[in-house]
């Protein structure tokens, strides 16, 4: 049963990653079909560049502009990432014993703080961008972000350990 | 973001899924604690060395300022105030979130998020930046709120106004138009305007929801914790972020629904708040039916001679602190050869798992308390179910009678064992304002008297 479930939760991954791949290369096909369709004296854009250096026709720019419109192949990865990991997470803690849901919600709110990744980048701008008044500010907001982020960080995963430390079995 | 980048994060974002992992078992728990830890530390070190950051010294002091006051509190911390803890902790991520979409809007081209070539920010971006916004203001002031009613600082009774259902909506159409204006415009006085409706909705919704539904409410705001970090990664294109708030987010979801599932309502009855408000309405009638009352020593006579005894914890337990004072009896009673052991209702206390980190604390073995399911049917075989400081999920009410608001409510079958033995302070209702027959019941003893107290005259008599 252990081991059956550590697998899905692998190939939940794993099915993953390949999905993002596969949407990935469905995007840049179809960036690419059109252009072929016009394009006939022009040599073929190498697949595997996605800036190509090739001046573009009409058709294709219009279908990137629309697809930057969108947020492009980048926004429907993401969102592909994000639908996933809603299912990899809904397997996963399923399987949580419910002795341990107090723990589980002391480690989830400790590992949501991972938006420090934000904080950090705001709070760590090149010092000639923090002396503009915009940049200032966003950096005052990124120090006090990753002041309450260090918090629940330390604090979620202290915590989630002094829980956990309690739980013995029965002496034998 | 460069290849490395993406896979440290990648790293990082498995390291979380084996935290979550881990916890299927208490025994491979702390390494899944471990693995948290090493993927928060993964993320953090790759994002400061990284090529977006180039300057450490407000990083450097934000993390030494926040982790102190985080280790100090996480140690400091009685178990009891657990509930309130993670509360407190929850209103931080969603604060966290609404600065950090505040910091790339005034900034994005720190972040990436302008249209190559212009000043501009994509409007994707924009929206995306408004709803981690509005998501982390509602978590923020939703959970300083629920905070305050756990703690004490707010009445746990729900505060009920005329409307109220219609202003929340009336402001939940009005964000919605203004993400939609602010995608489209830009002016940051609209991002400002949605985070402060925001923080107001998260008072409003959460106002309304009693003090025994807070389960439920920290749940939810577990899972809007997540969602806020899951916006905020779409805004600044982080598959890290987005993972791990997706993570969080359907935990929170599913605690929240097991929640909703042990009382038998539905998610937005719950949400819509205003249950148990009118307590003690027809009491008095009811009071006048006789009931059989003891004392420590009969108790202690009782459960002396018994050979199974069935303990039921609830949230009246965690208030007297009775934990550590039961934790004795009980291995008083296993010295006389009395097989012990504790039934768990999935909304005893505060939060999901609640009364099994205090048992936990007070050194019950864990292989000794049973969730519902697992003991429900072996009340018939048992002498002895003392309940103390749990009332509701007792209830034989929610069985028997169609018309109690708790009727369909999954109760713990106490009435079946021969003898049930009740420590409760006086004959008042428990939260739901339903009076429990089990009271008046021929078999039923009642011990009136503080939950400590009680269980240690007990451990008294047994000496």
């Amino acid at each position: 049963m252990e081991e059956q479930t550590t697998d899905q939760g692998g190939q939940g991954l794993g099915g993953a990653l390949d999905l993002i791949r596969r949407m990935g290369e469905a995007a840049q096909q179809a960036a690419d079909t059109p252009a072929a369709q016009v394009q006939v004296p022009v040599p073929v854009p190498d697949v595997a560049t996605t800036v190509p250096v090739v001046p573009r026709p009409a058709a294709e720019a219009a279908l990137q502009q629309l697809l930057d419109a969108a947020h492009g192949p980048d926004f429907l990865s993401l969102l592909a990432v994000f639908v996933l990991a809603i299912f990899v997470g809904y397997y996963v803690v399923w399987h949580v014993t419910p002795a341990l849901h107090s723990p589980l919600m002391a480690v989830t709110n400790a590992i949501s703080s991972v938006i420090i990744v934000g904080a950090l980048i705001a709070a760590g701008m090149a010092v000639d961008n923090v002396s503009t008044v915009f940049g200032f500010v966003s950096t005052v907001f990124g120090f006090l972000a990753v002041i309450l982020a260090s918090v629940n960080i330390f604090g979620g995963f202290l915590v989630t350990r002094r829980m956990l430390a309690m739980f013995r079995k029965k002496p034998r | 973001m460069d290849a490395f980048t993406s896979i440290m994060y990648l790293i990082a974002a498995i390291c979380f899924i084996m935290a979550l992992r881990g916890l299927s078992s208490p025994e491979t728990a702390r390494r899944g604690n471990f693995y948290g830890i090493a993927g928060m530390a993964i993320a953090i070190l790759t994002t400061m060395f990284g090529p977006q950051v180039h300057n450490w010294w407000w990083i450097l002091g934000g993390l030494a300022i926040g982790g102190a006051i985080g280790f100090v509190v996480a140690q400091r911390i009685q178990m009891t105030a657990l509930p309130q803890l993670v509360a407190a902790f929850h209103s931080l991520v969603g604060l966290a979130a609404v600065f950090v979409a505040l910091a790339a809007f005034y900034s994005p081209e720190a972040f990436g998020l302008l249209i190559p070539g212009t000043n501009e920010i994509r409007g994707v971006s924009l929206i995306e930046m408004s709803i981690g916004a509005a998501v982390g203001a509602y978590t923020f002031t939703g959970s300083v709120i629920a905070w305050g009613k756990l703690q004490g600082v707010i009445s746990g009774k729900p505060l009920v106004f005329p409307f109220q259902h219609f202003v929340n909506l009336g402001i939940g159409l009005v964000l919605i138009l203004l993400v939609v204006f602010f995608s489209i415009w830009e002016p940051g006085i609209l991002l400002w305007l949605i985070i402060i409706l925001a923080l107001a909705l998260g008072v409003l919704m959460i106002v309304p929801i009693g003090g025994a539904d807070m389960p439920v409410v920290i749940s939810m705001l577990n899972s809007y914790s997540g969602w806020a970090a899951a916006g905020i990664g779409f805004t600044l294109h982080n598959p890290l972020l987005i993972i791990t708030g997706a993570l969080v987010g359907s935990s929170g979801a599913i605690l929240s629904y097991i929640m909703c599932k042990g009382m038998n309502r539905s998610f937005f009855n719950v949400i819509l708040g205003g249950f148990g408000g009118e307590a003690a309405a027809g009491q008095a009638a009811l009071a006048d039916r006789t009931v059989k009352q003891g004392s420590a020593e009969d108790a202690a006579f009782l459960m002396s001679n018994a050979s199974s005894v069935i303990i039921v914890p609830g949230y009246g337990m965690a208030v007297a602190q009775a934990q550590h004072a039961l934790r004795e009896m009980a291995d008083l009673l296993k010295k006389q050869g009395v097989k012990v052991s504790y039934a768990i209702h999935p909304v005893a206390g505060r939060m999901p798992g609640h009364m099994n980190v205090l048992l936990a604390e007070a050194n019950v073995p864990y292989d000794e308390v049973f969730e519902l399911e697992d003991i429900n049917r072996e009340f018939a075989q048992a002498d002895v179910a003392f309940v103390i400081g749990a009332n509701d999920v007792t209830n034989p009410a929610a069985k028997t009678d169609s018309s109690s608001p708790i009727y369909g409510m999954p109760v713990l079958d106490v009435e079946k064992a021969k003898t049930v033995l009740f420590v409760k302070r006086s004959l008042g209702s428990g939260y739901a304002g339903v009076d429990n027959p089990l009271f008046y019941r021929d078999n039923t003893m009642m011990l009136f008297a503080d939950a400590k107290k009680m269980v240690e005259d007990i451990v008294k008599a047994m000496e």
